[in-house]
């Protein structure tokens, strides 16, 4: 199968899905070339520095018709729309009664490793989760950047695609065939039956590595992906924690009402996956801090291959 | 103007200093000594340090993501901000910042900032703190035109013009923001129009021209300084290079359009002035301040390489004040 990057992957999906519905246009700072190029400038706009107008003009251009797409670049810019996000998208098609569909698509990088200090190294989808009314997408991988994307853009609600900074270049095979990914399916990476590592994102890459390391040692790791956020495809992930009885989940943001902490509660709240948890859960998460520049400093708040690996030993050594 | 030779030499010694710092961190960047991201603001330094000239030590400013200038030109060492690009535990937030991010709020500098606008309103803030102070202070924000599109603007100008806040606000009109064009995202051609819309003074200078930016300035504070509140400079300027010093950074600014420019250039043009009309500054003198700069900061990357990069440890420190 053809092999294309992730970054690629993601812009394939709007050139599809673009060229498919006539309703959608994209706004962002800066025009992406390869779309201007083939939907023009009407469409394609490049906008000035004002995430907080464009972020409430999507949800006005979706109540009257169209399918935004708000190219946000980084989850740090969202910030400063967070008005919208928080009192108006999430909200409206709720508050009013349903009246009228809101289909948006919001995309933004997530996540550090590039040395770029605390305001431009966050994983804040936790904080998004917390609201009713949007749904998220997290892939890991170009193939399901791709087709959810597609499944996002098709959506009648406000949708954010957090996509990961570290992950950007990484190629891998994406069907030349037209695809989508539903939202609210996970996929297992790997199947094991000692432990279950729940991954999200760059993570995902860094627990199949683990997985390895732990191979070696005689300890057999599952390895998923959850893939979508909201909605949450709990029957997968509580489905392994019963065959393995053992759970580590795994993320570059912090712990502190995390999507791990989440995780957990929807794991271990279901009686019978309960019962058949042998060990307590473990969430390999950054450091609860701001995420620093110095690479020392950085290298020493993030979760890896590592860090994970250890937990498992530990959560086996418990049982 | 009343700016003595002496005063004159010292401002192009600072803007030289900002034109070598960056150059050098530039090439530490693409060596891979320096991390994340680099913004540049070689082509602007007349700014700068013509605003900073005409404060006093007291006064306060605020930065962008291209803040190295500012930091210069208020007076911080370049050995710890050398450091902090190196991410040493030396530099000015011990690593934590890097280029985006430097602060030394003992010089009145409140920061670099990595979000458009986002110092806008914080300066405004030290501009209240000013007017509660009662002492005279005054307090500048330097943005980006396409900052001046931002909320944060809006809402800082209405209010400092509502309350008379001892406020300057420097935009820095370098025609882009990334490869946005300052025409397409304006709604006029000025920025300094939209003063009006506040009641407050809004003038265009000539952002190259140092001499223009101090007096305008000066103007600011002592308006400032009187309780009659808030002004508007836009400095009309360019950056030489592209957004940041990333190798992969597209930059799709016409070549004719940075060739003008060039030809403009800022410090070239006060280096004629000192020695053309005055007889101020010989060439052998300008060579000397020019090697003496070079060797300033060649200093200041031996300092940043000879600290330590921070413990591990010192990670979990400073999320919370003591
Ligand atoms: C709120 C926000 N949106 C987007 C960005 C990404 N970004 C960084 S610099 C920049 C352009 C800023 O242009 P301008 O204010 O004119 O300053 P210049 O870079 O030209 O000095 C953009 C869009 C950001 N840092 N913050």
């Amino acid at each position: 199968m053809r092999q294309i990057s992730y970054a690629d992957a993601g812009m394939e999906a709007l050139i599809e899905e673009m060229g498919r519905d006539a309703t959608t246009f994209h706004l962002s700072t800066d025009a992406p070339p390869p779309l201007v190029e083939r939907f023009g400038e009407s469409r394609v706009r490049g906008t000035p520095i004002a995430e907080g107008a464009l972020t409430g003009m999507a949800i006005g251009a979706a109540g009257s018709g169209f399918r935004p797409i708000i190219d946000w670049r980084m989850v740090t810019f969202s910030f400063v729309a967070m008005d919208q996000v928080v009192n108006q998208a999430s909200k409206i098609h709720y508050m009013f009664g349903g009246q009228a569909r809101f289909p948006i698509l919001y995309r933004c990088t997530v996540g550090g490793g590039v040395r770029m200090a605390a305001q431009h190294s966050q994983s804040p989808y936790s904080m998004f989760m917390n609201l009713a009314g949007l749904k998220m997408i997290l892939p890991s991988t170009p193939r399901d950047t791709k087709g959810l994307l597609k499944s996002a853009i098709r959506d009648d609600n406000p949708v954010i695609s957090f996509e990961s900074t570290r992950l950007l270049t990484l190629v891998g095979e994406v069907p030349e065939e037209e695809y989508t990914i539903p939202l609210g399916v996970a996929e297992v990476k790997r199947e094991g039956s000692d432990v279950t590592i729940i991954a999200l994102a760059w993570l995902v890459h860094e627990a199949l590595a683990a997985a390895e390391i732990l191979e070696a040692e005689g300890i057999s790791a599952e390895v998923i992906d959850p893939r979508t956020l909201v909605p949450m495809d709990t029957d997968t992930l509580r489905a392994s924690v019963r065959k393995t009885g053992r759970l580590i989940i795994a993320d570059e943001a912090g712990p502190t009402c995390s999507a791990a902490a989440e995780i957990s509660a929807l794991v271990t709240e279901d009686p019978a996956t309960f019962r058949a948890l042998r060990a307590s859960v473990r969430r390999v998460c950054a450091l609860q801090v701001p995420i620093p520049y110095s690479p020392t400093l950085e290298d020493h708040v993030f979760p890896d291959r590592n860090k994970i690996a250890a937990a498992a030993r530990e959560v086996m050594a418990e049982s | 103007m009343d700016i003595s030779p002496e005063r004159q030499r010292e401002m192009l010694r600072l803007m030289q200093t900002i034109r070598r710092f960056e150059e050098r961190a530039s090439a530490d960047y693409v060596a891979g000594d320096i991390y994340g991201t680099v913004h540049c603001y070689i082509g602007e330094e007349a700014v700068a340090v013509g605003v900073c000239s005409a404060l006093e030590q007291e006064d306060q400013i605020i930065s962008t993501h291209r803040g190295h200038g500012h930091c210069i030109a208020k007076g911080a060492d370049i050995d710890r901000m050398m450091a902090e690009l190196y991410g040493r535990e030396t530099g000015y937030c011990k690593g934590k910042g890097g280029s985006m991010h430097i602060a030394d709020f003992s010089i009145g500098m409140l920061g670099a900032n990595g979000i458009v606008a986002g110092g806008i309103s914080i300066i405004t803030g030290a501009g209240l703190a000013a007017q509660l102070e009662g002492k005279g202070r005054v307090a500048v924000s330097f943005f980006g035109d396409g900052a001046s599109g931002a909320g944060p603007f809006h809402e800082s100008l209405n209010i400092a013009a509502a309350w008379k806040l001892p406020m300057i606000y420097v935009c820095e009109n370098n025609l882009w923001a990334v490869n946005t064009p300052a025409s397409s995202s304006l709604s006029v051609p000025d920025v300094a129009t939209r003063a009006a819309g506040y009641g407050i003074p809004g003038m265009v200078v000539d952002g190259n021209d140092i001499f223009a930016v101090h007096q305008a300035t000066r103007e600011a504070a002592a308006r400032a300084r009187a309780g009659e509140g808030p002004s508007l400079i836009e400095c009309k300027t360019y950056r030489y290079r592209r957004h940041t010093e990333r190798p992969t950074q597209v930059d799709i600014r016409p070549a004719e359009e940075i060739d003008a420019w060039l030809q403009k250039d800022p410090i070239e043009r006060l280096v004629r002035h000192l020695k053309g009309q005055q007889g101020q500054l010989t060439d052998e003198e300008w060579e000397r301040m020019d090697r003496e700069i070079l060797e300033r900061v060649s200093l200041a990357v031996d300092y940043a390489r000879a600290s330590a990069f921070p413990d591990p440890a010192r990670a979990t420190d400073d999320v919370f004040a003591a």
